[in-house]
């Protein structure tokens, strides 16, 4: 099932009641999601994703804008009668009733010819459990399960009425590291193997870029960008975005272009042919996009070299940093030999990005 | 005994000796009394130990009519307090504005002391030489005939107290019950709601279980605190409650201490304990039934 948001804004009156002007949560939000694919919503707390899941799950209402699943318009639809499956962050289990029931639980509300008779709840409630791998815990309690199981429960209460669109609002942000990289693989079995169209949450860009077919970035209401993950990794339309994907995160540095040459610093980096005329730029660098080379055109003060195995992490100090300190990481090889005091770096073209000092938006570069 | 232990029970010395004197002792005290017959208040001195008091109390007719009483009034006004209250609660939870305004008037006999609310319920209900009473206005206004509410029959006066009883502990109810429909986690209602749960079924499968524990602390109380009714009674009926035929178990026990029949402390500690005993079984009824539940 495609779901397909148009134009979609939610506007809340202001808490501060002095302040008129509404607060726009989620700003014009255009995107068609296609069937079966599963869809990370992005952004820092605050940018408007838990809303948009809210709307498409029907438990708030947009000020303006459809939405439609499939071919059915159901903007005015109450969640009930959308068919979709809603995770919640707190799992919302019912903590009186045992895994078992609280599966079972949607499937109690079917009413008139969707009836099911008791043998059909159970089976399809087995089923369901099974399919998250939890069939040997149906007569605990919630509180008598791990984090992980309880996030299994959760999810298996959500399919088990066969639901058209699955939603996840931060359905990892409750489990410790270790559990979270086994769940999140496990979202991804359980959304290859039901084929639903599943739309899930997270601050986390690690956890959205590690799973997604595609992912929706936002910032304050607004959609920055929608793409497959390695696209909007690599290809970032603005600072914002090239900032909040990748970890260790993106290196900004000052520069300036001069007669098609990009200058960190007093030093001339790369030769660039930019789209647009300007002089004062961010320069995004990828850790990865550097290359130690000594006389390299990059030279910067070496604070500290953190080997991890296969990388070794370089973190630097270089004036037109806008942190005090940056990160680059290179192959273990080549960084066997560091010392310490200065450190040449070359710069790989396709990671460095160039931004508008004013309002953060990509300029576009070719190297020759 | 080591010292830290030592030191524990030096802190714990003044509340275990104040207990041990006015709580205890007297307790003990009371349990004696209740065995010794035939005691003589004045000369303080009795014929010897036995259960006299027990079956005098138990025969006695005053204290039948107020174990009856206690029992009606238990009876009715602890499931219909806590069903109104819940009611309400439930009310006051779903809507928006005034809530504050409703929660306060709801409040309001929780902190109004109970011989001005008694006073209240004169007016409302006692028969005078200038008026019947403004309950009695509104009967013979819809074409009925007048009662007597305070010297009439048994279930007038029945249930003017239970309407007493039951207006005096419902704000604490109220109270109990809103803030535990509050605590209850809105995820639980969306996850409902996304799976189209009646509201019916909302109540009864997530809201009740949920808000259980509040129940059962408000049920048990409420029975404990019915069977130790009085003071109540006194404001409406007056002193002399077992010639208005509606003592209670409470008022039994003072009367026979102080009352114009006073100075049987014997009967008075023999009728205190058969109320203990029987507050003590319905509280553990209560108990083992809500442990089951869970």
């Amino acid at each position: 099932m495609k779901i397909v948001l148009e134009n979609l804004t939610k506007r809340y009156p202001n808490r501060n009641k002095k302040i008129k002007e509404d607060v726009i949560a989620v700003n014009n939000f255009n995107f068609e999601i296609p069937d079966g694919k599963l869809i990370g919503l992005l952004g820092p707390s605050g940018c408007g994703k838990s809303t948009t899941l809210n709307m498409i799950c029907g438990l708030e209402k947009p000020t303006s804008g459809r939405i439609f699943f499939g071919e059915d318009d159901v903007t005015a639809l109450p969640p009930e009668n959308r068919g979709v499956g809603m995770v919640f962050q707190s799992y919302a289990l019912y903590p009186h009733l045992t895994v078992l029931e609280n599966i079972m639980f949607p499937l109690q509300n079917f009413k008139g010819k969707d009836k099911l008779s008791k043998t059909e709840m159970t089976e399809r409630s087995k089923k369901a459990a099974a399919l998250v791998q939890i069939d040997m815990l149906l007569d605990r309690k919630p509180s008598e399960l791990s984090g992980g199981q309880q996030q299994r429960v959760a999810i298996a209460r959500a399919l088990v009425k066969m639901p058209r669109v699955l939603l996840l609002d931060e359905p990892l942000s409750n489990l410790d590291a270790r559990l979270r990289l086994q769940t999140r693989e496990e979202i991804r079995r359980i959304q290859r193997e039901t084929g639903i169209t599943t739309v899930f949450v997270t601050h986390d860009q690690e956890e959205a870029m590690s799973i997604s077919d595609m992912i929706v970035v936002m910032e304050a209401g607004v959609v920055q960008q929608i793409g497959k993950p390695q696209e909007v990794y690599d290809d970032p339309v603005n600072l914002f975005v090239a900032k909040f994907l990748g970890t260790p995160p993106i290196n900004i540095f000052d520069g300036t272009i001069r007669q098609n040459k990009l200058y960190i610093g007093e030093e001339a980096v790369l030769d660039v042919f930019p789209e647009k005329n300007e002089t004062e730029v961010c320069v995004g660098i990828r850790p990865e996009g550097f290359m130690i080379q000594e006389g390299g055109p990059l030279s910067c003060q070496l604070s500290s070299v953190e080997v991890m195995g296969r990388d070794t992490s370089v973190v630097a100090s270089h004036s037109a940093c806008t942190q005090p300190a940056f990160r680059a990481i290179v192959s273990s090889e080549g960084a066997a030999s560091l010392g310490t005091g200065k450190i040449g770096f070359a710069l790989k073209p396709a990671k460095v990005h160039l931004f508008s000092r004013q309002d953060g938006s990509r300029i576009r570069f070719t190297v020759k | 005994m080591d010292k830290k232990s030592l030191k524990g029970w030096l802190y714990l010395l003044p509340a275990i000796v104040f207990l041990g004197l006015f709580m205890v002792y007297p307790l003990v005290d009371v349990v004696i009394y209740s065995v010794e017959e035939g005691y003589n208040f004045a000369s303080q001195s009795f014929f010897g130990y036995g259960r006299y008091n027990f079956s005098y109390v138990l025969r006695d007719p005053y204290f039948l009519q107020a174990v009856k009483n206690t029992l009606i009034l238990v009876v009715i006004t602890v499931p219909l307090s806590t069903g109104i209250a819940l009611l309400i609660s439930l009310g006051l939870n779903s809507i928006k504005p005034l809530k504050d305004l409703f929660q306060t008037i709801y409040f309001l006999p929780y902190v109004t002391n109970t011989l001005a609310v008694g006073l209240v319920f004169m007016i409302l209900f006692k028969k005078t030489n200038y008026t019947d009473g403004f309950v009695n206005l509104i009967i013979q206004w819809f074409g009925g005939s007048s009662i007597d509410f305070i010297e009439g029959p048994y279930a007038a006066k029945m249930f003017v107290m239970c309407f007493y009883t039951i207006w005096v502990v419902m704000p604490f109810k109220i109270l109990i019950l809103t803030s535990a429909l509050a605590s209850v986690n809105p995820d639980y209602y969306k996850a409902a709601r996304v799976d189209g749960t009646s509201r019916f079924r909302i109540f009864t499968r997530i809201t009740l279980p949920m808000i259980s524990p509040m129940i059962f602390y408000l049920v048990i109380t409420g029975f404990i605190g019915a069977f130790k009714a009085y003071s109540d009674e006194v404001a409406i009926f007056g002193t002399d409650l077992n010639s208005a035929g509606m003592n209670t178990i409470v008022g039994y026990v003072y009367d026979m201490l102080y009352g114009d029949s006073g100075g049987y402390p014997s009967y008075a500690s023999a009728a205190a304990l058969i109320l203990f005993v029987i507050i003590l079984t319905i509280t553990c009824i209560n108990l083992l039934v809500s442990k089951r539940k869970r």
